[in-house]
Protein backbone atom coordinates (compact mmCIF):
# COMPACT_ATOMS: atom_id res chain seq x y z
CA UNK A 1 0.00 0.00 0.00
CA UNK A 2 1.58 3.26 -0.89
CA UNK A 3 1.46 6.25 1.67
CA UNK A 4 0.71 8.92 -0.17
CA UNK A 5 0.55 11.94 2.20
CA UNK A 6 1.84 15.08 2.78
CA UNK A 7 1.15 15.14 6.20
CA UNK A 8 4.09 14.14 7.74
CA UNK A 9 3.68 12.94 11.79
CA UNK A 10 5.43 14.96 14.91
CA UNK A 11 5.86 12.23 16.67
CA UNK A 12 8.10 14.03 19.23
CA UNK A 13 5.05 17.37 19.36
CA UNK A 14 2.72 14.42 20.11
CA UNK A 15 4.43 13.02 23.14
CA UNK A 16 3.19 15.95 25.15
CA UNK A 17 0.06 14.54 24.67
CA UNK A 18 0.82 11.21 26.84
CA UNK A 19 2.32 12.08 30.01
CA UNK A 20 3.15 8.40 31.29
CA UNK A 21 5.98 8.72 28.11
CA UNK A 22 7.78 11.45 30.72
CA UNK A 23 7.95 8.75 33.49
CA UNK A 24 11.08 7.22 33.68
CA UNK A 25 11.03 3.29 34.45
CA UNK A 26 13.51 1.74 36.94
CA UNK A 27 15.47 4.92 36.81
CA UNK A 28 15.41 4.84 33.29
CA UNK A 29 13.87 7.36 30.51
CA UNK A 30 10.59 5.02 29.22
CA UNK A 31 10.80 3.77 25.84
CA UNK A 32 7.67 2.21 25.39
CA UNK A 33 8.07 -0.53 22.33
CA UNK A 34 5.02 -2.71 22.96
CA UNK A 35 1.83 -1.00 21.76
CA UNK A 36 0.20 -3.84 20.41
CA UNK A 37 0.26 -4.84 23.33
CA UNK A 38 -1.48 -2.11 24.58
CA UNK A 39 -1.26 1.60 23.88
CA UNK A 40 -0.51 4.65 26.08
CA UNK A 41 -3.40 7.46 26.19
CA UNK A 42 -3.30 11.18 25.20
CA UNK A 43 -4.63 13.17 27.68
CA UNK A 44 -7.53 14.06 25.23
CA UNK A 45 -8.93 10.75 25.71
CA UNK A 46 -8.54 10.76 29.51
CA UNK A 47 -10.10 14.61 29.66
CA UNK A 48 -12.88 13.48 27.98
CA UNK A 49 -13.84 10.43 29.82
CA UNK A 50 -13.07 12.77 33.14
CA UNK A 51 -15.67 15.56 31.98
CA UNK A 52 -17.86 13.17 30.62
CA UNK A 53 -18.43 11.53 34.17
CA UNK A 54 -17.94 15.03 35.53
CA UNK A 55 -20.95 16.62 33.37
CA UNK A 56 -22.86 14.18 31.61
CA UNK A 57 -22.97 10.99 33.85
CA UNK A 58 -25.75 8.53 34.72
CA UNK A 59 -26.97 5.91 33.15
CA UNK A 60 -27.97 5.62 29.08
CA UNK A 61 -30.91 4.88 27.93
CA UNK A 62 -33.52 4.95 30.58
CA UNK A 63 -33.34 8.01 32.69
CA UNK A 64 -35.64 10.61 32.21
CA UNK A 65 -33.77 13.89 33.48
CA UNK A 66 -31.43 15.87 32.08
CA UNK A 67 -28.09 14.10 32.97
CA UNK A 68 -29.49 10.78 31.61
CA UNK A 69 -30.32 12.58 28.00
CA UNK A 70 -26.97 14.09 27.79
CA UNK A 71 -25.30 10.82 28.64
CA UNK A 72 -27.64 8.97 26.40
CA UNK A 73 -26.24 11.05 23.48
CA UNK A 74 -22.50 11.02 24.46
CA UNK A 75 -22.60 6.67 24.32
CA UNK A 76 -24.83 7.22 21.22
CA UNK A 77 -22.15 10.31 19.68
CA UNK A 78 -19.55 7.96 20.32
CA UNK A 79 -21.43 5.19 18.45
CA UNK A 80 -21.74 7.68 15.28
CA UNK A 81 -17.88 8.36 15.30
CA UNK A 82 -17.13 4.72 15.15
CA UNK A 83 -19.76 4.09 11.94
CA UNK A 84 -17.68 6.91 10.42
CA UNK A 85 -14.88 5.36 11.56
CA UNK A 86 -15.54 2.57 10.32
CA UNK A 87 -17.75 4.01 7.24
CA UNK A 88 -20.81 1.19 7.97
CA UNK A 89 -24.09 2.38 6.75
CA UNK A 90 -25.82 2.55 9.91
CA UNK A 91 -25.09 3.12 13.64
CA UNK A 92 -27.71 0.12 14.27
CA UNK A 93 -24.48 -2.14 13.00
CA UNK A 94 -22.08 -0.85 15.55
CA UNK A 95 -22.31 -2.95 18.85
CA UNK A 96 -20.06 -1.86 21.51
CA UNK A 97 -18.60 -4.50 23.54
CA UNK A 98 -15.84 -5.00 26.40
CA UNK A 99 -13.43 -5.96 24.00
CA UNK A 100 -12.76 -7.44 20.98
CA UNK A 101 -12.59 -11.05 22.73
CA UNK A 102 -16.62 -10.38 23.47
CA UNK A 103 -16.90 -9.60 19.99
CA UNK A 104 -15.90 -12.18 18.66
CA UNK A 105 -17.13 -14.48 21.22
CA UNK A 106 -20.57 -13.06 20.50
CA UNK A 107 -20.58 -14.09 16.72
CA UNK A 108 -19.06 -17.30 17.42
CA UNK A 109 -22.08 -18.21 20.15
CA UNK A 110 -24.94 -15.65 18.46
CA UNK A 111 -24.09 -16.84 14.80
CA UNK A 112 -22.73 -20.31 15.48
CA UNK A 113 -24.92 -21.53 17.75
CA UNK A 114 -27.76 -21.43 14.85
CA UNK A 115 -25.68 -22.01 11.96
CA UNK A 116 -23.02 -24.50 12.35
CA UNK A 117 -23.40 -28.25 12.53
CA UNK A 118 -22.16 -31.68 10.89
CA UNK A 119 -20.50 -31.30 7.36
CA UNK A 120 -19.69 -27.61 7.60
CA UNK A 121 -16.30 -26.42 7.84
CA UNK A 122 -15.08 -23.38 10.19
CA UNK A 123 -11.97 -22.12 8.64
CA UNK A 124 -9.41 -19.76 10.94
CA UNK A 125 -6.14 -19.26 10.36
CA UNK A 126 -2.37 -20.67 11.46
CA UNK A 127 -2.06 -16.56 12.53
CA UNK A 128 -5.00 -16.02 14.18
CA UNK A 129 -5.10 -14.27 17.62
CA UNK A 130 -6.64 -16.94 20.17
CA UNK A 131 -9.22 -14.64 20.54
CA UNK A 132 -10.49 -15.56 16.58
CA UNK A 133 -9.23 -19.28 16.54
CA UNK A 134 -10.90 -20.78 20.27
CA UNK A 135 -14.43 -19.10 20.13
CA UNK A 136 -14.64 -21.32 16.91
CA UNK A 137 -12.56 -24.32 17.21
CA UNK A 138 -14.91 -24.66 20.55
CA UNK A 139 -18.14 -23.81 18.54
CA UNK A 140 -17.77 -26.13 15.90
CA UNK A 141 -16.77 -28.57 18.42
CA UNK A 142 -20.76 -27.96 20.37
CA UNK A 143 -21.97 -27.67 16.93
CA UNK A 144 -20.20 -30.97 15.22
CA UNK A 145 -18.56 -28.59 12.55
CA UNK A 146 -15.07 -29.03 11.54
CA UNK A 147 -12.44 -26.81 12.25
CA UNK A 148 -9.97 -26.44 9.93
CA UNK A 149 -6.87 -23.81 9.59
CA UNK A 150 -5.43 -21.64 6.69
CA UNK A 151 -1.75 -22.48 7.05
CA UNK A 152 0.99 -19.90 7.14
CA UNK A 153 4.52 -20.35 5.23
CA UNK A 154 7.80 -19.67 7.47
CA UNK A 155 7.46 -16.17 6.85
CA UNK A 156 4.03 -15.86 8.61
CA UNK A 157 2.12 -15.32 5.63
CA UNK A 158 -0.61 -17.31 4.68
CA UNK A 159 -1.07 -20.01 2.39
CA UNK A 160 -4.34 -18.80 0.03
CA UNK A 161 -3.61 -21.81 -2.44
CA UNK A 162 -4.70 -24.11 0.53
CA UNK A 163 -8.25 -22.18 0.53
CA UNK A 164 -9.55 -24.62 -2.25
CA UNK A 165 -8.45 -28.20 -0.77
CA UNK A 166 -10.08 -27.01 2.73
CA UNK A 167 -13.17 -26.25 0.43
CA UNK A 168 -13.06 -29.86 -0.76
CA UNK A 169 -13.48 -31.14 2.89
CA UNK A 170 -16.80 -29.82 3.61
CA UNK A 171 -19.50 -26.63 2.91
CA UNK A 172 -17.21 -23.45 4.64
CA UNK A 173 -19.72 -21.89 6.60
CA UNK A 174 -17.12 -19.62 8.62
CA UNK A 175 -13.59 -17.91 8.03
CA UNK A 176 -12.28 -16.58 10.51
CA UNK A 177 -9.04 -14.01 10.03
CA UNK A 178 -7.09 -11.39 11.41
CA UNK A 179 -6.80 -8.25 9.51
CA UNK A 180 -2.64 -7.51 10.90
CA UNK A 181 -1.10 -10.67 12.77
CA UNK A 182 -0.53 -9.22 16.29
CA UNK A 183 2.73 -11.59 16.58
CA UNK A 184 4.64 -10.61 13.73
CA UNK A 185 2.56 -7.68 12.07
CA UNK A 186 1.97 -9.59 9.07
CA UNK A 187 -1.22 -7.85 6.74
CA UNK A 188 -3.66 -10.18 5.42
CA UNK A 189 -4.97 -9.84 1.91
CA UNK A 190 -8.52 -9.78 3.91
CA UNK A 191 -10.51 -8.12 0.66
CA UNK A 192 -9.39 -11.37 -1.29
CA UNK A 193 -10.17 -13.90 1.21
CA UNK A 194 -13.59 -12.91 2.30
CA UNK A 195 -14.22 -12.63 -1.56
CA UNK A 196 -13.38 -16.16 -1.28
CA UNK A 197 -15.88 -17.10 1.66
CA UNK A 198 -18.47 -14.95 0.00
CA UNK A 199 -17.93 -17.67 -3.16
CA UNK A 200 -18.18 -20.41 -0.82
CA UNK A 201 -21.59 -18.94 0.90
CA UNK A 202 -19.15 -18.60 4.18
CA UNK A 203 -19.36 -15.16 6.45
CA UNK A 204 -16.07 -13.88 6.99
CA UNK A 205 -15.05 -12.81 10.30
CA UNK A 206 -12.24 -9.93 11.05
CA UNK A 207 -10.70 -9.43 13.76
CA UNK A 208 -8.98 -5.90 13.33
CA UNK A 209 -7.17 -5.35 16.53
CA UNK A 210 -3.82 -4.55 15.61
CA UNK A 211 -5.57 -2.68 12.16
CA UNK A 212 -7.55 -0.31 13.55
CA UNK A 213 -5.17 1.64 15.79
CA UNK A 214 -3.02 2.21 12.63
CA UNK A 215 -4.73 2.09 9.52
CA UNK A 216 -8.11 3.54 8.22
CA UNK A 217 -10.55 0.45 7.80
CA UNK A 218 -13.75 0.85 5.24
CA UNK A 219 -16.22 -2.33 6.41
CA UNK A 220 -17.92 -1.86 2.96
CA UNK A 221 -15.06 -1.83 0.81
CA UNK A 222 -13.50 -5.03 3.16
CA UNK A 223 -16.01 -7.17 1.82
CA UNK A 224 -16.20 -9.04 5.53
CA UNK A 225 -19.51 -9.61 7.49
CA UNK A 226 -17.72 -8.67 10.96
CA UNK A 227 -15.26 -6.85 12.10
CA UNK A 228 -14.35 -6.57 15.61
CA UNK A 229 -12.01 -4.53 17.85
CA UNK A 230 -10.81 -3.12 20.98
CA UNK A 231 -10.40 0.57 22.42
CA UNK A 232 -6.90 -0.16 24.79
CA UNK A 233 -4.90 -0.38 21.71
CA UNK A 234 -5.70 2.76 19.90
CA UNK A 235 -5.30 5.41 22.57
CA UNK A 236 -8.87 4.61 24.07
CA UNK A 237 -9.57 3.45 27.25
CA UNK A 238 -9.45 -0.58 28.41
CA UNK A 239 -12.73 -1.76 28.59
CA UNK A 240 -14.33 -1.23 25.80
CA UNK A 241 -14.49 -2.31 21.94
CA UNK A 242 -16.77 -2.51 19.22
CA UNK A 243 -18.60 -5.26 16.52
CA UNK A 244 -19.42 -4.13 13.39
CA UNK A 245 -21.45 -6.72 11.38
CA UNK A 246 -24.08 -6.82 8.52
CA UNK A 247 -27.69 -5.98 9.78
CA UNK A 248 -29.12 -8.42 7.90
CA UNK A 249 -27.22 -10.87 10.04
CA UNK A 250 -27.47 -8.96 12.71
CA UNK A 251 -31.29 -9.37 12.80
CA UNK A 252 -31.56 -12.53 12.03
CA UNK A 253 -29.27 -13.59 15.12
CA UNK A 254 -29.96 -14.62 18.30
CA UNK A 255 -28.97 -12.48 21.21
CA UNK A 256 -25.67 -13.74 22.94
CA UNK A 257 -25.77 -11.88 26.65
CA UNK A 258 -29.46 -11.64 28.07
CA UNK A 259 -30.62 -9.16 30.64
CA UNK A 260 -31.59 -5.44 31.11
CA UNK A 261 -31.34 -3.31 28.03
CA UNK A 262 -31.46 -6.40 25.88
CA UNK A 263 -35.23 -6.81 25.48
CA UNK A 264 -38.35 -5.00 24.60
CA UNK A 265 -40.65 -7.03 26.67
CA UNK A 266 -40.59 -9.57 29.07
CA UNK A 267 -43.37 -11.73 30.68
CA UNK A 268 -43.40 -15.24 32.32
CA UNK A 269 -44.62 -16.86 29.28
CA UNK A 270 -42.32 -14.68 27.09
CA UNK A 271 -39.12 -12.39 26.12
CA UNK A 272 -38.90 -10.40 22.69
CA UNK A 273 -35.82 -8.69 22.13
CA UNK A 274 -34.87 -4.55 21.46
CA UNK A 275 -34.11 -3.48 18.41
CA UNK A 276 -30.64 -3.02 16.69
CA UNK A 277 -27.89 -2.65 17.93
CA UNK A 278 -29.36 -2.32 22.02
CA UNK A 279 -29.97 -6.40 20.93
CA UNK A 280 -26.28 -7.34 21.86
CA UNK A 281 -26.02 -4.89 24.25
CA UNK A 282 -27.12 -6.43 27.50
CA UNK A 283 -26.62 -4.94 30.85
CA UNK A 284 -25.15 -1.92 31.23
CA UNK A 285 -22.72 -0.97 28.79
CA UNK A 286 -19.15 0.72 29.19
CA UNK A 287 -20.36 4.11 27.87
CA UNK A 288 -17.65 5.92 29.56
CA UNK A 289 -15.27 4.20 27.95
CA UNK A 290 -16.95 4.37 24.75
CA UNK A 291 -17.10 7.98 24.93
CA UNK A 292 -13.17 7.83 25.21
CA UNK A 293 -13.06 5.29 22.62
CA UNK A 294 -14.86 7.93 20.06
CA UNK A 295 -12.19 10.92 21.55
CA UNK A 296 -9.58 8.51 20.93
CA UNK A 297 -10.80 8.16 16.91
CA UNK A 298 -10.99 11.36 17.11
CA UNK A 299 -7.36 12.15 18.36
CA UNK A 300 -5.81 9.83 15.59
CA UNK A 301 -7.80 11.13 12.57
CA UNK A 302 -6.23 14.67 13.92
CA UNK A 303 -2.65 13.29 13.65
CA UNK A 304 -4.19 11.15 10.57
CA UNK A 305 -3.83 7.65 9.35
CA UNK A 306 -2.12 7.60 6.51
CA UNK A 307 0.79 9.96 8.66
CA UNK A 308 0.23 7.02 11.30
CA UNK A 309 0.86 4.48 8.42
CA UNK A 310 3.93 6.42 6.87
CA UNK A 311 5.42 6.98 10.37
CA UNK A 312 5.20 3.62 11.24
CA UNK A 313 6.71 2.46 7.97
CA UNK A 314 9.51 4.51 8.29
CA UNK A 315 10.67 3.48 11.54
CA UNK A 316 9.95 -0.79 11.18
CA UNK A 317 12.19 0.08 8.14
CA UNK A 318 14.96 1.79 10.36
CA UNK A 319 14.58 -0.80 12.59
CA UNK A 320 14.84 -3.72 10.22
CA UNK A 321 17.89 -2.06 8.88
CA UNK A 322 19.56 -1.88 12.59
CA UNK A 323 18.64 -5.21 13.77
CA UNK A 324 21.16 -6.21 10.10
CA UNK A 325 23.64 -5.28 13.04
CA UNK A 326 23.33 -8.24 14.89
CA UNK A 327 23.78 -11.49 13.19
CA UNK A 328 21.96 -13.41 16.17
CA UNK A 329 19.00 -11.67 15.59
CA UNK A 330 16.45 -13.51 13.27
CA UNK A 331 13.38 -11.45 12.28
CA UNK A 332 10.45 -13.51 12.28
CA UNK A 333 7.39 -12.25 9.21
CA UNK A 334 7.44 -10.79 6.20
CA UNK A 335 9.03 -7.83 4.30
CA UNK A 336 8.19 -4.46 5.25
CA UNK A 337 5.66 -4.09 2.60
CA UNK A 338 3.86 -6.38 3.80
CA UNK A 339 3.82 -5.78 7.69
CA UNK A 340 2.60 -3.31 10.51
CA UNK A 341 4.78 -1.58 12.97
CA UNK A 342 6.03 -5.00 14.53
CA UNK A 343 9.54 -6.51 14.51
CA UNK A 344 9.41 -10.52 16.47
CA UNK A 345 12.50 -11.83 16.66
CA UNK A 346 14.54 -14.19 17.84
CA UNK A 347 18.13 -14.05 19.38
CA UNK A 348 20.21 -16.83 19.13
CA UNK A 349 20.49 -18.89 22.49
CA UNK A 350 18.28 -16.77 24.69
CA UNK A 351 14.67 -16.96 25.72
CA UNK A 352 13.00 -14.32 24.73
CA UNK A 353 12.01 -13.79 28.47
CA UNK A 354 15.91 -13.22 28.83
CA UNK A 355 16.01 -10.68 26.14
CA UNK A 356 12.89 -8.52 27.50
CA UNK A 357 14.20 -8.87 31.25
CA UNK A 358 17.39 -7.64 30.38
CA UNK A 359 16.31 -4.62 27.74
CA UNK A 360 13.67 -4.05 30.99
CA UNK A 361 16.93 -2.77 32.74
CA UNK A 362 17.79 0.54 30.13
CA UNK A 363 14.13 1.19 30.23
CA UNK A 364 13.12 -0.65 26.73
CA UNK A 365 9.51 -2.09 27.18
CA UNK A 366 8.97 -4.74 24.67
CA UNK A 367 6.98 -7.96 24.89
CA UNK A 368 7.92 -11.13 25.32
CA UNK A 369 5.83 -14.53 25.13
CA UNK A 370 3.29 -16.08 22.87
CA UNK A 371 1.43 -13.47 22.30
CA UNK A 372 -1.70 -15.32 22.30
CA UNK A 373 -0.97 -17.21 18.95
CA UNK A 374 0.49 -20.12 19.87
CA UNK A 375 -0.76 -22.15 16.91
CA UNK A 376 1.65 -19.38 14.76
CA UNK A 377 4.42 -19.70 17.38
CA UNK A 378 3.93 -24.21 16.67
CA UNK A 379 4.74 -23.26 13.29
CA UNK A 380 7.81 -21.61 13.45
CA UNK A 381 9.05 -23.87 15.93
CA UNK A 382 9.43 -21.66 18.84
CA UNK A 383 8.37 -21.27 22.20
CA UNK A 384 8.02 -17.49 22.15
CA UNK A 385 9.98 -14.89 20.38
CA UNK A 386 10.15 -10.87 21.46
CA UNK A 387 8.48 -8.25 20.22
CA UNK A 388 8.73 -4.41 19.73
CA UNK A 389 5.80 -2.40 18.52
CA UNK A 390 5.65 0.82 17.44
CA UNK A 391 2.99 3.24 17.53
CA UNK A 392 2.15 7.27 16.39
CA UNK A 393 4.44 8.41 19.42
CA UNK A 394 7.84 6.31 18.84
CA UNK A 395 10.71 7.83 18.09
CA UNK A 396 13.70 6.80 15.95
CA UNK A 397 16.06 6.90 19.46
CA UNK A 398 13.61 4.73 21.08
CA UNK A 399 14.76 2.07 18.54
CA UNK A 400 18.80 2.72 18.93
CA UNK A 401 17.89 2.27 22.79
CA UNK A 402 15.89 -0.97 21.80
CA UNK A 403 19.56 -2.14 19.44
CA UNK A 404 21.61 -0.99 21.92
CA UNK A 405 20.18 -3.08 24.51
CA UNK A 406 20.51 -6.01 22.08
CA UNK A 407 24.20 -5.81 21.86
CA UNK A 408 24.01 -6.01 25.57
CA UNK A 409 22.29 -9.08 25.43
CA UNK A 410 24.15 -10.68 22.89
CA UNK A 411 27.33 -10.02 24.73
CA UNK A 412 25.88 -10.93 28.19
CA UNK A 413 25.05 -14.98 26.65
CA UNK A 414 27.96 -14.44 24.36
CA UNK B 1 25.34 -4.04 42.13
CA UNK B 2 22.81 -3.05 39.99
CA UNK B 3 19.92 -4.97 38.88
CA UNK B 4 20.87 -5.96 36.10
CA UNK B 5 24.31 -7.81 37.23
CA UNK B 6 22.37 -9.09 40.30
CA UNK B 7 20.38 -10.97 38.16
CA UNK B 8 22.41 -12.13 35.58
CA UNK B 9 25.25 -13.00 37.61
CA UNK B 10 27.90 -15.10 36.30
CA UNK B 11 27.21 -17.85 37.82
CA UNK B 12 23.26 -18.33 36.41
CA UNK B 13 25.15 -17.75 32.92
CA UNK B 14 27.23 -20.64 33.60
CA UNK B 15 24.67 -23.02 34.61
CA UNK B 16 22.73 -22.09 31.68
CA UNK B 17 25.56 -22.10 28.96
CA UNK B 18 26.69 -25.33 30.66
CA UNK B 19 24.36 -27.14 32.74
CA UNK B 20 24.77 -29.80 35.15
CA UNK B 21 23.15 -33.37 34.69
CA UNK B 22 21.73 -32.32 31.08
CA UNK B 23 19.99 -35.35 29.41
CA UNK B 24 17.82 -38.55 30.22
CA UNK B 25 18.05 -41.34 32.33
CA UNK B 26 16.32 -44.30 30.76
CA UNK B 27 14.18 -46.69 32.88
CA UNK B 28 14.36 -44.16 35.23
CA UNK B 29 12.92 -44.77 39.37
CA UNK B 30 11.45 -41.85 39.07
CA UNK B 31 10.06 -38.97 36.66
CA UNK B 32 7.56 -35.93 35.47
CA UNK B 33 7.56 -32.66 33.88
CA UNK B 34 6.21 -29.62 33.75
CA UNK B 35 6.24 -25.98 32.29
CA UNK B 36 5.49 -22.56 32.65
CA UNK B 37 2.93 -21.80 30.96
CA UNK B 38 3.53 -17.75 30.90
CA UNK B 39 7.34 -18.36 30.01
CA UNK B 40 7.07 -21.37 27.52
CA UNK B 41 9.71 -22.96 30.07
CA UNK B 42 9.95 -26.75 29.60
CA UNK B 43 11.59 -29.20 32.19
CA UNK B 44 11.63 -32.99 32.50
CA UNK B 45 13.33 -34.63 35.29
CA UNK B 46 14.91 -38.01 35.67
CA UNK B 47 16.01 -39.70 38.93
CA UNK B 48 17.84 -42.66 39.80
CA UNK B 49 17.55 -44.58 43.57
CA UNK B 50 20.43 -46.62 44.89
CA UNK B 51 19.93 -49.85 46.33
CA UNK B 52 18.08 -48.58 49.33
CA UNK B 53 15.27 -47.20 47.09
CA UNK B 54 16.01 -44.17 48.67
CA UNK B 55 19.40 -42.25 47.65
CA UNK B 56 18.99 -40.05 44.83
CA UNK B 57 21.96 -41.64 43.09
CA UNK B 58 21.72 -39.84 40.05
CA UNK B 59 19.44 -37.15 38.69
CA UNK B 60 19.32 -35.58 34.91
CA UNK B 61 17.07 -32.68 33.14
CA UNK B 62 15.75 -32.00 30.01
CA UNK B 63 14.49 -28.33 29.21
CA UNK B 64 14.22 -25.43 27.53
CA UNK B 65 13.52 -21.86 28.67
CA UNK B 66 14.71 -18.66 30.05
CA UNK B 67 18.22 -18.88 31.24
CA UNK B 68 16.52 -18.49 34.92
CA UNK B 69 14.72 -21.60 34.76
CA UNK B 70 17.26 -23.64 33.49
CA UNK B 71 19.90 -22.49 35.58
CA UNK B 72 18.11 -22.87 38.48
CA UNK B 73 16.99 -26.59 37.36
CA UNK B 74 21.04 -27.48 36.68
CA UNK B 75 21.99 -25.90 40.30
CA UNK B 76 18.94 -28.18 41.98
CA UNK B 77 20.65 -31.25 40.30
CA UNK B 78 23.88 -30.72 42.29
CA UNK B 79 22.06 -29.97 44.99
CA UNK B 80 20.22 -32.99 45.70
CA UNK B 81 22.69 -35.48 44.18
CA UNK B 82 23.11 -38.22 46.99
CA UNK B 83 20.25 -36.67 49.41
CA UNK B 84 17.40 -38.84 50.66
CA UNK B 85 14.61 -39.15 48.29
CA UNK B 86 12.25 -38.27 51.88
CA UNK B 87 14.17 -35.44 52.49
CA UNK B 88 14.26 -33.56 48.70
CA UNK B 89 10.70 -34.04 48.62
CA UNK B 90 10.09 -31.99 51.19
CA UNK B 91 13.16 -29.75 50.09
CA UNK B 92 12.19 -25.61 51.29
CA UNK B 93 11.70 -23.76 48.30
CA UNK B 94 14.12 -21.10 50.14
CA UNK B 95 17.32 -23.04 50.28
CA UNK B 96 16.80 -23.46 46.52
CA UNK B 97 16.56 -19.78 45.77
CA UNK B 98 19.29 -19.11 48.11
CA UNK B 99 21.35 -21.08 45.56
CA UNK B 100 20.11 -19.13 43.09
CA UNK B 101 20.94 -15.75 45.35
CA UNK B 102 19.07 -13.46 42.74
CA UNK B 103 16.19 -11.13 43.48
CA UNK B 104 13.55 -12.61 41.30
CA UNK B 105 10.15 -10.45 40.57
CA UNK B 106 6.76 -12.62 41.17
CA UNK B 107 6.60 -13.84 37.48
CA UNK B 108 10.61 -14.84 37.08
CA UNK B 109 10.24 -16.61 40.83
CA UNK B 110 7.84 -19.17 38.50
CA UNK B 111 10.68 -19.33 36.32
CA UNK B 112 13.25 -20.47 39.20
CA UNK B 113 10.76 -22.83 40.81
CA UNK B 114 9.41 -25.16 37.89
CA UNK B 115 12.69 -27.65 38.25
CA UNK B 116 12.22 -27.82 41.94
CA UNK B 117 8.37 -28.39 41.74
CA UNK B 118 8.87 -30.81 39.13
CA UNK B 119 11.26 -32.93 41.07
CA UNK B 120 9.16 -33.05 43.47
CA UNK B 121 6.39 -33.91 41.66
CA UNK B 122 8.54 -37.09 40.74
CA UNK B 123 9.46 -38.12 43.84
CA UNK B 124 5.83 -38.19 45.38
CA UNK B 125 4.82 -40.33 42.13
CA UNK B 126 7.62 -42.70 42.86
CA UNK B 127 6.98 -42.68 46.41
CA UNK B 128 3.13 -42.66 46.18
CA UNK B 129 2.78 -39.65 48.70
CA UNK B 130 0.38 -36.22 48.27
CA UNK B 131 2.27 -33.21 46.79
CA UNK B 132 2.70 -31.04 49.95
CA UNK B 133 0.31 -28.10 50.28
CA UNK B 134 3.26 -25.58 49.33
CA UNK B 135 2.74 -24.28 45.90
CA UNK B 136 1.21 -20.82 46.48
CA UNK B 137 2.55 -18.72 44.27
CA UNK B 138 3.34 -21.40 41.50
CA UNK B 139 0.20 -22.40 40.91
CA UNK B 140 0.24 -21.33 37.69
CA UNK B 141 2.97 -24.17 36.54
CA UNK B 142 1.35 -27.43 35.03
CA UNK B 143 3.47 -30.45 36.44
CA UNK B 144 2.37 -34.34 35.64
Amino acid sequence: MAVSSGVKLDARALRADFPILARPMGGKPLAYLDSSNSSQKPRQVMDAEREYYETSYANVHRALYELGEKATAGYEGARETVRAFLNAETTREIVFTRGATEALNLVAYAWGLDNLGPGDLVVATELEHHSNFVPWQFIAGRTGAEFAVVPANEHGELELEALDELAARGTVKVVAVGYVNNSLGTVNPVERIAGWAREQGAITVVDACQAAPHRRIDVQALGADFVAFTGHKMCAPTGIGVLWGRRELFERMSPFGLGGDMIRSVSVEKTTWNELPQKFEAGTPPFAQAVGLAAAIDYLEAAGFEAIEAHERDLLEYTLGRLGELPQVKVWGPPAERRGGIVSFDVAGVHPHDVAQILAYDGVAVRAGHHCTQPLMTRLGVPATTRASFYLYTLPEEIDRFVEGLHRVTKTFA
Amino acid sequence: MNEFDAMYREVILDHYKNPRGHGEIEDADAQAEGQNPLCGDEVAIYVEFGPDGETIEDVKFRGRGCAISQAATSMLTEMVKGRSATEVASLPRDELLDEVGIPLTPIRLKCALLGLGVLKVALHKAKGTPLPEEWAGVDELQIS
